[in-house]
């Protein structure tokens, strides 16, 4: 934000007053916030296609575009445009079409505080990390709208079982951040990346196995929040046939699979901001930090796509059975060995 | 709630309400994606709890038996093809063994051999099925992809044999239409090859896979006692523990001539007859086709492919007669009555995946929806096999 106001400040002179600045800035930075989530949400589209293509020992797409089928998403976006936009007669059409855009929306607000480059942060919130696991449990809601309005059996189970497993995986995947909170003393993501700076021994993940634990468990309990393979259970191909998305075509199906892609990109960005130092090279000085950023998310977005390609699924009480025997404890004990951790050290003093 | 003493991995959490809400009744299928073909399920659910599954038939019925009354002997090969369309070889051989029962013909040495080399190459092409599906019905995308690779090998050799690669009208009464071709015996012997060093991939990409196990075992426990009464047979069977197969219990053809074990279910991972048992039973009959395979091809001499004393116009001799042969599902049963002319007077199949499928009615009702698709994968049906 600071960045984009300067430069703002640069292009029209001091005669901006503060308001205009705000209000244009942060339209700017949504503007850009928008282009690239979308950018990375067709991107991803090409590359778990790849990825599960050499996975599974085939090609993946490998026609349009030349090169490995790079454009195959474009090719996917223009088919999907044209593509009827059905709402069953049934359907309770208001919230029908609404659904999609609750889910959209939630993961683009979430993106304001990610910081990707020092200064390059939508809105620098004190409550930064707050804020990201505040606005993105917005999915739920509009997972059960989609599944209720859709009226259809396996939309409905999709949605239950969806909403169930969001709203279950949050408590795992928020607690697993707080020992880095407590390391911080500060829920601001600039400041938490800051505390990460000068090699690879600063970053959260090494700081103490408490922490490593943490991360660890915070990647399981990502995958199972942006619903992808083995925890997929509101869309369980295989039993519900599509889930909450069941009865959803064209344009309105598209936000839905950009919206998974868009999560899943958040999530992993989260990691690297938290965990995994932000911006800062594994050695010396900051070089390139927006490439180093988006190097490590994509590394984690490439394991999460490992993973979801390898693993059979869950069964739903084994899901909740995992979330609530398993993680939520190891979480707490995470918070309470990393506390011990830090006394003992005397960092907290 | 069904009175067996199946468990399930929620029993340790609270007892059912006393008070029920409504039902909520589901179709699933034809068209969905767990069923296998068009089969449907009428399932009434409490939450995500069966309380009763239906299946309804019929939807790919082809009146193949009526059929067989307007054709003549030989041309009724094609059809049986059409039954179990993931394993034609063992139908065509069940209905070919059948018909030369009742001729009393002899059948070339070197045909046995191409056979049985068939039978069970196919066997493990529709095992390959089997699992792969029953790993995508866990989620499980990959394992399919790997198993189909393999399959594509067996259906390249099938190709080269029979010209077709679905439905090859191979076998024929009296022998096979066409002799094997001439480096037949080295492609199958590479093909084994490395069959027997893929199973070793799939264990470890699936089978001891602790999210595939914990899916599978004590899910769908058919016992024995249920088997016998609905008359279960093939892996589903085995998969209860009860070490039965006709190639072995009834022999046929030249099965007699060969050294192989028959694997049954021990409850290795949870109770005897659960979804895993069944799945390495055929993962094992897999490495047991390979045995059968590598002797057979040593075994196999030069010679006729096809009986010399036999006319272009088969007239099978009046009466009636039953012949079961071990398909990939279990039983093929071929009841024929013929009253001495040139068509059959009725030809009546026995399917395995009939029995099979008609299990789900008992165990399905006290598992969740999850469970259901797995048990229905674990039970390999095929719908043209059922409906016929």
């Amino acid at each position: 934000m600071e960045s984009i106001t300067g430069l703002l400040t640069k292009i029209f002179g001091d005669g901006m007053s503060p308001m205009a600045l705000l209000i244009s800035g942060g339209l700017t930075m949504a503007l850009i916030m928008s282009l690239v989530m979308a950018m990375c949400a067709i991107v991803f589209t090409w590359m778990e296609r790849k990825v599960a293509g050499f996975l599974q020992s085939r090609y993946g797409p490998m026609r349009v575009g030349g090169f490995h089928g790079v454009l195959q998403p474009v090719a996917d976006m223009l088919k999907i445009l044209g593509k009827e936009d059905i709402i069953p007669d049934e359907a309770d059409k208001a919230l029908f079409m609404l659904s999609p855009f609750v889910i959209f929306i939630g993961s683009l607000m979430a993106w304001a505080a990610i910081p990707f480059a020092p200064g390059f942060i939508a809105s620098n919130l004190d409550l930064g990390l707050f804020y990201i696991f505040a606005v993105s449990s917005a999915a739920p809601a509009g997972i059960l709208m989609a599944g209720w309005a859709s009226n259809n059996k396996w939309a409905l189970y999709g949605a239950a079982r969806g909403a169930a497993q969001m709203v279950s995986y949050e408590i795992p995947l928020a607690l697993a951040a707080i020992p880095v909170v407590m390391a911080t003393g500060s829920l601001n993501m600039n400041a938490i990346v800051d505390a990460q700076g000068g090699g690879v021994l600063n970053w959260y993940i090494v700081h103490d196995p408490f922490l490593f634990l943490a991360f660890c468990l915070y990647f399981i309990a990502s995958i199972a929040e942006v619903n992808r393979g083995p925890f997929d259970m509101p869309e369980t191909e295989s039993e519900l046939v599509a889930g909450y998305h069941t009865e959803y075509t064209g344009m309105r199906f598209a936000f839905f699979f950009l919206a998974e892609y868009a999560n899943l990109f958040l999530v992993s960005c989260i990691a690297t901001a938290v965990f995994l130092g932000g911006w800062h090279p594994i050695a010396g000085p900051v070089f390139l930090p927006g490439l180093v950023f988006l190097i490590k998310a994509v590394i984690l977005v490439f394991l999460q796509m490992l993973v979801r390609w390898t693993l059979p699924r869950l069964r739903v009480d084994q899901l909740m059975h995992t979330c609530w025997k398993v993680m939520v404890p190891l979480t707490l004990l995470c918070v309470l060995g990393s506390g011990i951790w830090m006394m003992v050290s005397g960092e907290l003093l | 709630m069904s009175d067996t003493t199946v468990t399930h991995g929620w029993e340790h959490q609270d007892k059912p309400r006393v008070q029920q809400s409504e039902l909520l009744e589901i179709n699933m299928g034809p068209q969905h994606p767990a069923t296998h073909g068009v089969l449907r399920l009428l399932v009434k659910t409490d939450g995500e709890i069966v309380q009763s599954v239906t299946p309804y038939l019929g939807y790919l019925h082809r009146c193949a038996e009526k059929i067989a009354e307007g054709c003549d002997w030989r041309q009724w090969m094609v059809y049986t093809d059409r039954f179990d369309y993931l394993a034609p070889m063992n139908m065509n051989f069940g209905y070919a063994v059948a018909v030369e029962n009742m001729l009393e013909v002899e059948v070339p040495e070197r045909a046995q051999y191409i056979r049985v080399i068939c039978a069970e190459l196919q066997r493990i092409a529709s095992h390959l099925i089997a699992i792969g599906t029953f790993g995508l019905d866990m989620g499980a995308w990959t394992p399919l992809l790997y198993c189909f690779r393999e399959r594509e090998e067996i259906l390249n050799i099938f190709e080269r044999l029979s010209g077709g690669r679905m439905l090859y009208n191979y076998f024929d009464i009296g022998g096979v239409r066409f002799d094997a071709y001439d480096d037949f015996a080295e492609e199958v012997l590479f093909m084994v090859h490395v069959m027997e060093q893929k199973i070793v991939e799939y264990n470890t990409l699936l089978t001891y896979n602790k999210i595939f196990i914990e899916r599978t075992a004590d899910v769908g426990v058919i016992d024995a006692e249920t088997c016998y009464a609905y008359g279960c047979t093939g892996p589903v069977l085995r998969g209860a523990g009860v070490p039965f197969d006709c190639r072995r219990d009834d022999p046929y053809s030249i099965y007699d001539r060969f050294e192989f074990e028959i694997p049954y279910g021990q409850g290795e991972q949870g109770t005897v007859g659960d979804c895993w048992d069944r799945y390495i039973v055929r993962m094992r009959e897999m490495s047991e086709s390979c045995r059968i395979i590598r002797q057979a091809v040593d075994g196999m001499p030069e010679g006729d492919f096809m009986s010399p004393d036999l006319k272009k116009l088969v007239k099978v001799p009046a009466g009636s007669l039953y012949t079961r042969t071990e398909s990939s599902k279990g039983e093929i049963g071929f009841h024929i009555i013929a009253d001495g002319g040139s068509k059959p007077f009725r030809n009546k199949v026995r399917s395995p995946s009939y029995s099979n499928l008609h299990v789900i009615e008992k165990v399905g009702p006290g598992m969740m929806i999850s469970d259901l698709v797995a048990t229905v994968g674990s039970l390999d049906i095929v719908l043209g096999e059922i409906d016929r």
